[in-house]
């Protein structure tokens, strides 16, 4: 298996993983089996994400590692130990589980139930509940929410909540079904930001189950894609998924913007700025302000880009209000993917870059990502199949 | 006793405020008393014997069945006609007509139980679960205080029906209000018999009333249907989040 021989060959004095699962296979009573001996080894303090279409048994796999499913054959060791030699109370215990429909229990409130775990273990209520209003504001809410309960929380704040309920007790695994699929898009790329951020600081083993392959290829560290019937197809990294697919399965699997999507994995310090000429929103209204370039951009007193002013339309635009409005951000050193969308989505064609601060230091174009872009690749093709084509 | 009108509702009227009905051995005071000793024993051996069966069956899925069938023979049992029945094989005293009363109260409280319990949110108790909860703590703090609003209501039509046909053990001396309408019908006493029905409705109406007051204290506040969700501003670390992944220009 390519996992064996990966771990293998990074040699003895690499770190045990911290999930093995050692030929593990799930087969229902009806004789339909869900996971096919699989076999695992999930990174310490990682994100691996268990990805796959319907019914290619990714939450049945995450299930067996908290005993919520008990494998048919096999083993799963957790910390090199077997996990089916442990009370599954007390596993489950040990590392949070996040679903996707929140799970909260309605009759208790925002605070109590994040602070369920620590209560199981013994820990007082006073100093449970103070633990709970701490985890509020790590993971982004207002303090007065803990005094709620789950019906009178949005569908993002729930699923905020479930996290902070799994953080809890501080369980060096995090099991994440599917957590953010129930939120809007809008929600759901907050909340992936947020895990981002948290696991920065936190550092914890997480495996997280989803079916869409942008969602893996955002969070994970690892990427693990499952075929029907629970069989591995492809265990590397995401950069690696979308530029290498193993197999047609996972080509098609991951998609026709793979190619695009793949940008994302690329570093965009190469992109050249340029400079560009601004107006400052406040002397719009002023006709002796003059624009000399087709397209100006109109900035505010922070420096901060507002929209364009057309130079063919200087005189019909007056105040902020008449600005053509403008396309996506690009931070200097964001990826690729940033870049070419931030060429592709200004009307202008000139894609705005900004620093940490928000602050316009230029523009980027569209040919000239492009090209980076195809200098990239023609390397990646010499030094992947020797050949520059 | 001696009416001063021949019509119905004014002979139950005087009967009802005649101040010899309200006191003495066999007062309405001392008949309420007997007729709620009687309902709440009917109602403990009723919960003892429901609640396990119904805690068992919701938590487990395993015998619904069973107890489905099984509620639907006892709904289809005449009370009266039981109470003669378990009087013939044991003879008179205080229990057998009781046993008939727990025939009639363990269907709802069974049903309420069962339902209870099994109407909780599946993936509610898979989260218990899967956070470490073992099996009783599941069934004792999150599908019992959940399934608290059905399982309150089955109770409270246990003892609605239970306070209503407690009457009939007036037919075997057991005391009671049944006796104002064993004895009115007798003495053709129409002022006490309708006297006695009504007060049987109060007692019935303040009781459920009582039922209701704990249903509401007992429950939680979080799952008091019909509530529209109170949206929140989230806090400002979130919007600053948001507005760092990308504005426009």
């Amino acid at each position: 298996m390519t996992t064996e021989t990966s771990s293998r060959s990074m040699g003895g004095a690499a770190r045990r993983p911290m999930i093995e699962l050692r030929g593990v296979t799930k087969t229902y009573p009806g004789g339909q089996t869900a996971v096919n001996n699989l076999s695992l080894d999930i990174d310490r303090g990682a994100i691996t994400v268990l990805v796959g279409p319907s019914g290619c048994g990714k939450t049945t796999t995450m299930r067996m590692i908290n005993r919520m499913v008990e494998p048919t054959s096999g083993a799963v060791l957790v910390d090199g130990e077997d996990i089916a030699d442990r009370k599954a109370s007390d596993l489950r215990r040990s590392m949070g589980y996040v679903m996707q429909s929140s799970g909260l229990m309605p009759h208790r409130t925002v605070l109590d139930n994040i602070a369920t775990v620590p209560r199981l273990n013994g820990v007082p209520r006073k100093d449970a509940r103070t633990r709970a209003s701490e985890l509020l504001e790590v993971v982004g809410l207002a303090p007065d929410l803990g005094r709620r309960y789950p019906a009178q929380l949005s569908g993002g704040q729930q699923q905020r909540v479930g996290v902070a309920r799994a953080l809890a007790a501080d369980p060096p695994i995090l099991l994440m079904d599917e957590p953010f699929s129930a939120v809007d898009p809008v929600v759901r790329q907050e909340l992936q930001e947020e895990l981002l951020r948290l696991q920065r600081d936190m550092a914890k083993t997480i495996v997280f189950v989803t079916h869409d392959i942008d969602e893996a290829t955002i969070l994970g560290d690892k990427v693990a894609v499952l075929n029907i019937g629970g069989v591995l197809a492809q265990y590397a990294t995401p950069e690696e998924i979308l530029r290498a697919p193993a197999s047609d399965f996972v080509a098609g699997f991951v998609g026709r913007d793979r190619g695009f999507r793949h940008l994302s994995f690329q570093e965009g310090e190469g992109v050249r700025i340029h400079s560009i000429q601004t107006i400052e929103v406040d002397r719009l209204g002023d006709p002796d302000a003059a624009v000399t370039s087709p397209w100006t951009l109109a900035v505010d007193a922070g420096g901060r880009p507002q929209g364009w002013v057309p130079q063919n339309r200087r005189s019909a635009i007056r105040s902020a209000g008449d600005l053509v409005p403008g396309g996506s951000l690009y931070r200097r050193g964001d990826t690729l993917r940033r870049a070419l969308d931030a060429a592709l989505s200004a009307p202008s064609g000139l894609g705005v870059a900004v620093d940490d601060e928000g602050r316009v230091v230029g523009s980027v174009r569209a040919g000239e990502i492009l090209e980076l872009i195809e200098d990239a690749r023609v390397s990646r093709g010499r030094a992947n199949y020797n050949t520059a084509v | 006793m001696d009416y001063t009108s021949d019509n119905l509702f004014a002979q139950m009227g005087q009967w009802l405020v005649a101040p010899e009905n309200w006191s003495g051995e066999r007062g309405i005071p001392m008949r309420i008393l007997e007729h709620l000793g009687y309902t709440g024993l009917t109602m403990l051996i009723a919960l003892a014997v429901a609640v396990p069966i119904g805690l068992y069956v919701g938590h487990t899925g395993k015998g619904r069945v069973v107890i489905v069938s099984g509620i639907g023979i006892l709904r289809a049992l005449p009370t009266l006609g039981m109470v003669f029945l378990f009087v013939l094989l044991a003879g008179l005293g205080l229990l057998p007509p009781i046993w008939a009363l727990v025939l009639l109260a363990v269907p709802p409280v069974l049903s309420g139980v069962y339902a209870g319990i099994a109407s909780v949110n599946r993936d509610t108790v898979d989260a218990a679960r899967a956070m470490g909860m073992s099996e009783a703590q599941i069934l004792f703090r999150v599908e019992v205080p959940n399934g608290l609003p059905v399982i309150l209501g089955g109770v409270r039509a246990a003892v609605l029906q239970v306070v209503a046909t407690v009457a009939v053990v007036a037919y075997i001396n057991l005391g009671g209000l049944g006796v104002f309408l064993v004895e009115g019908t007798q003495l053709r006493d129409y002022g006490r018999l309708f006297g006695g029905a009504v007060v049987i409705g109060v007692v019935a109406i303040a009781v459920d009333l009582l039922m209701a007051l704990v249903q509401k204290f007992a429950v939680s506040p979080g799952l008091r249907a019909g509530r529209a969700p109170v949206r929140t501003q989230d806090s400002g670390r979130q919007k600053a989040v948001a507005s760092a992944q990308g504005g426009t220009t």
